[in-house]
C-alpha cells in the first residue's frame, strides 16, 4: 500500500489529541501499531520552541507524522498552518481540514478543493478530509490529491458510517485511489465495516483517546482494522435470501422422504 | 535538621508546613515576594474535586486528593464543602453519561434539584451530577494564609532571591535542599514539560453560585468557581505548549462562551483578568519525588497542585527524614514511586 511515495503496511492512522497524558498517548500509539500519527498544529504549536516537548514525544514514537490543519475555517488559515507544519515536521504531507460549519464540523468542500490545489502546486502531498461526495472527490483529484479521506460521521461523534451507500459508491468510483475513512468512528465494529467496504485505512482519534482505557481500545481497533482488511482480501460471500446448506443434502439418507 | 526549600508556590509552602511540623529549621527561598502571579498556584481554580478528576486522572490523584482535603479542611477557614455540580448543554448530554460512568460518589440531580442547589441555574439544565463531598477555596486567600502561618511557626522567607545555575549546583547551606521550582526546574529535570493553561476572572452581581460548576466540553474541563465579591473564576484550557506570553483569542472565546452558556447574565459581567501560565508536568501527568544527592525535588503537579501538594509533601518529608510522620486515614500502601539518581 502506498500513500504518495511512501510504502505503508499498517492500515491504522491514529490521532494524538485528547489523551489523559503523553505517557498514555505513547502507549496507545504503540498498541495501535500505527505507522502514521496525525498531529494538530494550530492548538499545540504556539511558536518556535514553545511546543518542543510535545513534539519530542511525537518524534519518539518513530511514526511518520501527518500534520493536520484541524480547526481551520478558511483557505488562508489552512495554508498558513500547512506551511508551519512543513517547517516543523519537515514533511510534504498534510491532512487538510477546512471546516465549514461549527456544529457538524463538516468540511467546507469548496474551500477544501481550492486549498488542495494551492498546496499541491506548492509541493505538498495533500490528504483531504472530505465528505463522501463523488463530485467533490473528482475535483480534489483534479486539484492534485492522490488520496481521499471521506468522513464516516462528524468529527468526535462516534456514530460510525453514516452513509454506507455513499462510501461504497466512492470506493467503486475510485478503485485505484487510496481511500481512508476519517472521523466519526466510535467502535471497532465501525472500523471493521469501513475496511470490509474495501477502504484502505481508517483514521481516528477520539474513540481511542477518550476511552476509559485508551491503550486497550487502541489494541481493539488494531485487531478490528486488521480483521476488516483480511475479510476484504478474502472475498466474503454474498448474502442470500434462502438458507444454503453447508453439507451436501442429496447424500443424506431419507433426504427426500417428505416427497416419497 | 536544616531544610532549604526553593520555591514558594503551593508545593514549596506545603513542604515547609510538613517539615515545620517535624521541628525542622526551614528557610524558603523565592524569586518573588509572593504569593503572587509569578507562581502557577496563583492562577489555579482552587477546586478540591478528587471524584470529578477521576474522569481522566490516574487513581493516585484521587488518593492524594482525599488526603490533601483532610489537610485543607483543618488548615484553612476559606475551605467550603459545598460539592460540585456537573452539567452539560443538550448537545453534550452523552458526555454527562460517560462522566458519571467514570466517576463515583455523585448523585443524579434533575431540574428541581438543580434549582434547589443553584437557584440561578433553575430551568437552565434538565439534568446534572452532584458530587456532595467535594470542596473549593480561593487560592489567593489560601497562599497568603499558609505563608503567614509558616512565618508564625518560625519559617524564614528569603524573598526576591534568584539563585544562579551555580548556586543550584552547589551543595545546600542546609542539611537538605528541597527543590520546588515548578517549571523552572526544567534545567534539572529532563522530563518536565509545561502545559499551558488560560483562565479568566469575571465579576457579576447578577449571578449567584454557591459551588464550582463544571460544564462538560468535548476537549477541556471547563469550570466556573464562585469567589468572594461577586467574582467568578472561569478555567481552564490545557494546551501542550509552554508559551506563557498571552492567552489566545480562541481560548478566551471558549472560556467566555462557557460562562455565557451557563448563564446569559454573564454576558454583562466585567472581565477583571485574563491569566496565562504553564503547569509543570511529567509525561504521565503525575507528581514525582526525585532525590539527587542531598537535593530532593517535588514537581509535576500538572493540574492537581492543591489536590496533590500536601499529600506529596508529607511523603517527601517522610522520605527525607527517614521515618513515618503520622498515620492518616487515607494513608495507602500505594505510594508514588521514588526515583533516585545523582547529579
Amino acid at each position: 500500500m502506498k500513500f504518495y511515495d511512501e510504502e505503508i503496511s499498517s492500515r491504522f492512522l491514529i490521532g494524538t489529541a485528547l489523551y489523559p497524558s503523553p505517557a498514555i498517548m505513547l502507549e496507545a500509539i504503540k498498541a495501535s501499531r500505527a505507522e502514521i500519527v496525525t498531529v494538530s498544529l494550530r492548538r499545540e504549536s504556539g511558536t518556535e520552541q514553545a511546543g518542543q516537548n510535545f513534539w519530542s514525544f511525537i518524534k519518539d514514537t518513530g511514526a511518520k507524522v501527518l500534520p493536520n490543519t484541524a480547526g481551520c475555517k478558511s483557505v488562508k488559515e489552512a495554508i498558513t498552518t500547512a506551511h508551519m507544519a512543513r517547517e516543523i515536521f519537515e514533511t510534504p504531507w498534510v491532512k487538510l481540514e477546512v471546516i465549514g460549519e461549527d456544529d457538524s464540523l463538516q468540511p467546507d468542500v469548496f474551500g477544501l478543493v481550492e486549498a488542495a490545489r494551492i498546496l499541491t502546486e506548492d509541493g505538498f502531498q495533500v490528504f483531504p478530509y472530505t465528505t463522501e461526495d463523488l463530485v467533490v472527490a473528482e475535483k480534489l483529484i483534479a486539484a492534485g490529491c492522490e488520496i481521499l479521506m471521506p468522513w464516516g460521521a462528524p468529527i468526535g461523534s462516534g456514530r460510525g458510517l453514516n452513509n454506507i451507500y455513499g462510501l461504497r459508491s466512492l470506493r467503486a468510483h475510485f478503485p485505484n485511489i487510496p481511500l481512508i475513512v476519517d472521523a466519526g468512528i466510535g467502535l471497532p465494529s465501525h472500523a471493521v465495516a469501513a475496511m470490509e467496504l474495501g477502504y484502505d485505512a481508517v483514521l481516528l482519534n477520539t474513540a481511542v483517546a477518550k476511552a476509559g482505557d485508551p491503550v486497550l481500545m487502541a489494541t481493539a481497533f488494531a485487531l478490528a482494522i486488521e480483521s476488516g482488511l483480511q475479510c476484504y482480501q478474502a472475498d466474503p460471500i454474498e448474502k442470500r435470501d434462502m438458507a444454503a446448506p453447508s453439507t451436501p443434502v442429496a447424500g443424506l439418507p431419507f433426504w427426500n422422504q417428505d416427497h416419497a | 535538621m536544616k531544610i532549604e526549600i526553593i520555591g514558594s508556590g503551593i508545593v514549596g509552602l506545603s513542604c515547609a508546613a510538613f517539615f515545620t511540623e517535624q521541628d525542622c529549621d526551614v528557610t524558603v527561598i523565592s524569586t518573588s515576594n509572593g504569593p503572587d502571579e509569578s507562581c502557577c498556584s496563583w492562577w489555579a481554580g482552587g477546586m478540591l474535586a478528587p471524584w470529578c478528576e477521576m474522569e481522566s486522572a490516574e487513581p493516585l490523584i484521587g488518593e492524594l486528593g482525599l488526603e490533601s482535603m483532610k489537610f485543607w479542611e483543618k488548615f484553612t477557614s476559606s475551605y467550603q464543602k459545598k460539592g460540585t455540580l456537573v452539567v452539560a448543554t443538550s448537545r453534550d448530554l452523552p458526555d454527562l453519561k460517560r462522566f458519571g460512568r467514570r466517576t463515583e460518589n455523585w448523585q443524579q440531580v434533575k431540574q428541581n434539584e438543580i434549582a434547589t442547589l443553584e437557584p440561578d441555574l433553575a430551568d437552565r439544565f434538565t439534568t446534572g451530577l452532584y458530587y456532595p463531598e467535594e470542596a473549593h477555596f480561593d487560592p489567593r486567600q489560601v497562599l497568603p494564609e499558609l505563608k503567614n502561618y509558616l512565618k508564625n511557626k518560625g519559617v524564614i522567607f528569603q524573598s526576591n532571591t534568584s539563585l544562579s545555575t551555580q548556586d543550584l549546583h552547589a551543595p545546600p547551606k542546609a542539611d537538605h535542599r528541597i527543590d520546588c521550582r515548578g517549571l523552572a526546574a526544567q534545567d534539572h529535570l529532563d522530563e518536565l514539560r509545561g502545559v499551558k493553561g488560560e483562565m479568566i476572572l469575571i465579576k457579576s452581581s447578577e449571578v449567584k453560585l454557591s459551588r464550582p460548576i463544571r460544564l462538560l466540553h468535548p476537549r477541556i474541563p471547563l469550570y466556573i468557581v464562585p469567589r468572594e465579591n461577586n467574582l467568578f473564576m472561569v478555567g481552564a484550557t490545557m494546551i501542550e505548549n509552554e508559551n506563557r506570553s498571552g492567552a489566545t483569542v480562541r481560548s478566551v472565546l471558549e472560556l467566555l462562551s462557557a460562562a455565557y452558556a451557563l448563564h446569559p447574565a454573564f454576558g454583562e459581567a466585567e472581565i477583571i483578568e485574563i491569566g496565562v501560565d504553564a503547569r509543570p508536568a511529567f509525561p504521565d501527568n503525575l507528581p514525582r519525588i526525585i532525590r539527587k544527592g542531598n537535593t530532593t525535588y517535588l514537581n509535576g503537579m500538572y493540574r492537581h497542585g492543591y489536590l496533590a501538594a500536601p499529600a506529596m509533601a508529607k511523603r517527601l518529608v517522610e522520605q527525607v527524614l527517614g521515618y513515618n510522620t503520622t498515620t492518616t486515614p487515607y494513608e495507602q500502601a500505594n505510594k508514588p514511586a521514588l526515583s533516585t539518581g545523582s547529579m
